[in-house]
């Protein structure tokens, strides 16, 4: 777990800024503060809280925010399945264990690759945690005064670190050609469905593409 | 109850779910060679989607903004084989300044 710790400290101000972004949009949705420090907690998932409380903000039923987030939530189906062999131990004990499983600590600990590490992806989602929630506090407390996040480009530096991720990945031909197809299929169809989707559509080309070599 | 602890109920206990389909559901079985050999693909798969989604997405459009010039200096710093914390901070300093200029 220290590796994973070590590992995700560079990434625990980016972090912790982007759960003070979703504390003060979860303010200005209606959010209490306690409300949005729960959800920190509880669901753990960046964008699909960002997109539920937009719904909610925007005037929509819960319905609707809930559904939102699942879309956006649904490829941890795929990604908790590349990890499952790692887990150990009795189901209660595996499941307080998977919702650690976020996108950074799966890629930065080698998710879906051999050199996957269970401890290093808990110490990762342990720290990633600590920060998303103390920022989300920090946001959905002192809000205004923090101002626009926007400012930081914390939208481009997750972008760039999953690119860094990708790009570590590419180690042969096949998984080339998986990114290609993957990126294509979201980019194609992110004007066409909800958000999420692209990326559960992305998971299911490359599965029925290999499948029908 | 209110809508806000609802929803807040609602999205965490199916995120809860989601989370635990592999580390529950599949956990302990021997998965087959072809299946294993299939989740190798899946990782670039749903980086490539990811990266594409952060980059470009914007609800349900495609722009072209601030986000690729961060990328792009992320890019810069992979080729150079910088750390992943150098790459991040990179793809911040770099949409920040984009940013401001436009």
């Amino acid at each position: 777990m220290t590796r994973g710790f070590r590992v995700a400290a560079p990434l625990f101000p980016a972090a912790a800024a982007l759960g003070a972004s979703f504390g003060v949009l979860a303010r200005t949705a209606h959010l209490n503060a306690l409300a949005a420090i729960v959800m920190s907690a509880t669901t753990f998932a960046g964008s699909s809280q960002v997109a539920a409380v937009s719904v909610l903000g925007a005037g929509g039923s819960v319905a609707a925010a809930g559904v939102a987030a699942m879309l956006l939530n649904a490829r941890y189906a795929p990604i908790g399945i590349t990890v499952a062999h790692a887990f150990r131990g009795s189901p209660l004990k595996r499941f307080a264990q998977a919702q650690l499983v976020v996108d950074e600590s799966w890629a930065l600990s080698g998710g879906g690759t051999p050199r996957f590490d269970r401890r290093v992806l808990l110490g990762i989602g342990a720290m990633l945690w600590v920060a998303w929630v103390g920022g989300t506090a920090v946001g959905a407390f002192a809000g205004q005064a923090i101002g626009d996040t926007s400012a930081f480009g914390l939208d481009g530096a997750f972008a760039a670190l999953f690119t860094a991720l990708l790009a570590a990945q590419l180690r042969d031909r096949r998984r080339v050609a998986a990114a290609l197809i993957g990126g294509a299929v979201a980019a194609i169809l992110i004007p066409f469905t909800p958000p999420g989707i692209p990326i559960i559509a992305a998971t299911g080309a490359v599965v029925v593409g290999w499948r029908r070599r | 109850m209110s809508a806000a602890w609802a929803c807040v109920i609602v999205v965490g206990v199916g995120t809860f779910a989601l989370k635990a389909v592999g580390p529950v559901g599949v956990s302990g079985r021997k998965l087959p060679a072809h299946v294993v050999e299939l989740l190798d693909m899946v990782a670039p798969a749903i980086l490539a989607a990811l990266v594409v989604t952060e980059t470009f997405a914007h609800g349900r459009s495609l722009v072209i903004d601030a986000r690729l010039v961060g990328v792009g200096a992320g890019l810069v710093a992979i080729v150079f084989r910088a750390p992943i914390w150098l790459v991040v901070l990179a793809g911040a300093v770099a949409t920040a300044v984009a940013r401001l200029v436009t």
